[in-house]
């Protein structure tokens, strides 16, 4: 047998898809305890058509049999559903790993026990300023102590290398030396993502987004920092201002990742939950697999796209086009520029983009009135009433 | 990478997947999945990926190389790929 | 570990064919948290 000759790229074998996605997001609730402004799954109220125990069960019986190494299971705030620790040993059972992503309200010493038992579980603390004063705003009045408790929970119960994960806003994108200082002080790792603009995140985009500044300044701390600092590849478009940052650098939507939402439905990625990229449905005949494998949308996904004029530009090969979810959802087309190109070209586009007439998600469970267009000094004082004085909830 | 005699490379030692290691075939070689590290690795020709799941259950690596039949140029690049398995601790002395 | 797929790709690789396997033909290692969408 003659060795392959050409090297096959990873992207080749993503653009041909894989049996199974490497990992997925599976949001278990839209309920959640807070309503942080910039809400990727515009959560809140549950929804009652979420999977039962036995419908989350099954979808866990077909990533074993698929062999889903890793599920990312999120919200909403996942630990509000009362079955949540029930799923999670499930799916460590069945060899499916979890890392769970979690406000942290709800931590106990004997959850972090149970973590630092199991060693296919990890944790993710969500955290979106390194003082109360930056975090507050965005996640709710009396986040910022909540958070803290939980990581002194899991430090003290000898849980290390769990995750603080931050998403780089224009209000602490000075904090980044802050942040990791907190995530060393309880042994943890930090992880930051972008900012995209779906879900509420699309009502607050235009304030919180990075300038292009600020988005020099954090690859700079980035190569400084390399994997010492997990990002999810999520600032790939940035590779185009040098140097590779580490990770594929390469959208995974449909092809290496997928999310599955509460209520079963599939689509491309976390950051596009509607109906343009809704796949199918767990429920489906044929189910996940089937969505995975021979739904029209991945398999669109997998397909070499034009990329419009962003192939004429010299940095293509570093961004390719960046972010799909970013693009969407601020009313740019899917063959241009991502809003944030560090060549200047989205900024100039989404200067005559209306922003009324951008896509809206249709699925949306925020509590009270569901679209919020204020700028955020105003937001902020949405958070008057204390969700950490609500907390107590069956676990 | 700490260098611990113990689990250096060494093609003439019994080699197999590390417990908190699962592989996964795929029309091109597999992938391989290490739940302490995190990390991901592509092994992108079929015969490695039969070579690493043999590897349990054979004798020494080198063995496991004879029994498929691997000589010259390409038999120093897939111990050369074991060799890399093994500094990710994706495989490990047993 | 980057991407190989740098913007400098070269034109041709001549004699492709002779090339010997090589390691990194073989395995390619990532991080799981290096990929879009990866929440």
């Amino acid at each position: 047998m003659a060795p392959e000759s050409a090297a096959p790229r990873l992207i080749d074998h993503f653009e041909r898809g894989l049996q199974a996605p490497i990992c997925l997001t599976w949001e278990l609730t839209y309920g959640c305890n807070l309503s942080c402004v910039h809400c990727l799954s515009s959560s809140g109220r549950r929804d009652p058509r979420e999977l039962t125990t036995a419908e989350a069960k099954a979808v866990i019986d077909e990533m074993n049999r698929l062999q889903v190494f890793y599920v990312n299971i999120g919200g909403g705030e996942p630990t509000i559903r009362p079955d949540f620790w029930e799923l999670v040993e499930y799916a460590v059972e069945q060899g499916v790993g979890v890392k769970f992503s979690t406000n942290g309200l709800q931590m106990t010493a004997a959850h972090a026990q149970r973590i630092k038992e199991s060693g296919y579980i990890d944790v993710q603390i969500s955290l979106d300023g390194a003082t109360p004063e930056v975090n507050d705003p965005i996640r709710g009045q009396g986040t910022f102590a909540g958070a803290i408790r939980a990581m002194e929970t899991l430090q003290s119960a000898g849980v290390f290398g769990f995750k603080v994960s931050v998403v780089v806003t224009r209000t602490n994108v000075g904090q980044l030396d802050a942040f990791k200082a907190i995530a060393d002080r309880y042994g943890a790792q930090l992880r930051l993502t972008r900012l995209r603009p779906s879900g509420r995140g699309a009502e607050v985009w235009n304030e919180l987004h990075l300038s292009a500044a600020d988005q020099r300044d954090l690859y700079t701390w980035l190569l400084a920092h390399g994997e010492d600092v997990l990002t999810g590849d999520s600032f790939f478009h940035l590779s185009a201002l040098g140097q590779s940052l580490p990770g594929l650098n390469l959208c995974g939507a449909g092809r290496v990742v997928c999310l599955i939402d509460p209520v079963g439905d599939v689509y491309a990625c976390p950051f596009t939950i509607h109906e343009s990229f809704k796949a199918g449905s767990v429920r489906d005949a044929g189910g996940f697999t089937k969505v995975w494998r021979s739904s029209d949308l991945f398999l669109e996904l997998r397909e070499p796209r034009s990329a419009g004029i962003c192939t004429k530009c010299s940095e293509f090969d570093a961004c390719r086009g960046g972010c799909m979810a970013a693009k969407f959802f601020t009313g740019l087309p899917l063959d241009g520029p991502d809003p944030e190109c560090v060549m200047g070209h989205g900024e100039a586009l989404l200067a005559s983009i209306d922003h009324a007439q951008t896509p809206r998600t249709d699925v949306d469970h925020s509590r009270g009135s569901s679209r919020r267009m204020l700028p955020l000094s105003v937001v902020s004082r949405a958070c008057d009433e204390s969700p950490v004085a609500s907390k107590a909830m069956a676990l | 990478m700490t260098a611990i005699d113990d689990s250096s490379w060494d093609p003439t030692a019994k080699w197999g997947l590390h417990p908190m290691v699962a592989v996964r075939p795929e029309t091109f070689g597999a992938l391989v999945y290490h739940y302490d590290t995190r990390r991901l690795s592509f092994l992108k020709d079929l015969r490695l990926a039969s070579v690493v799941s043999e590897l349990d259950d054979g004798g020494s690596a080198n063995e496991v190389l004879d029994r498929a039949g691997l000589s010259g140029a390409d038999r120093e690049a897939f111990v050369q790929a074991l060799e890399m398995l093994s500094q990710t601790q994706m495989i490990v002395r047993r | 570990m980057h991407n190989t797929e740098s913007s400098s790709v070269p034109t041709k690789e001549p004699e492709v064919e002779q090339q010997p396997v090589t390691a990194n033909l073989l395995v390619e290692d990532v991080s799981i948290d290096g990929m879009c969408g990866v929440y």
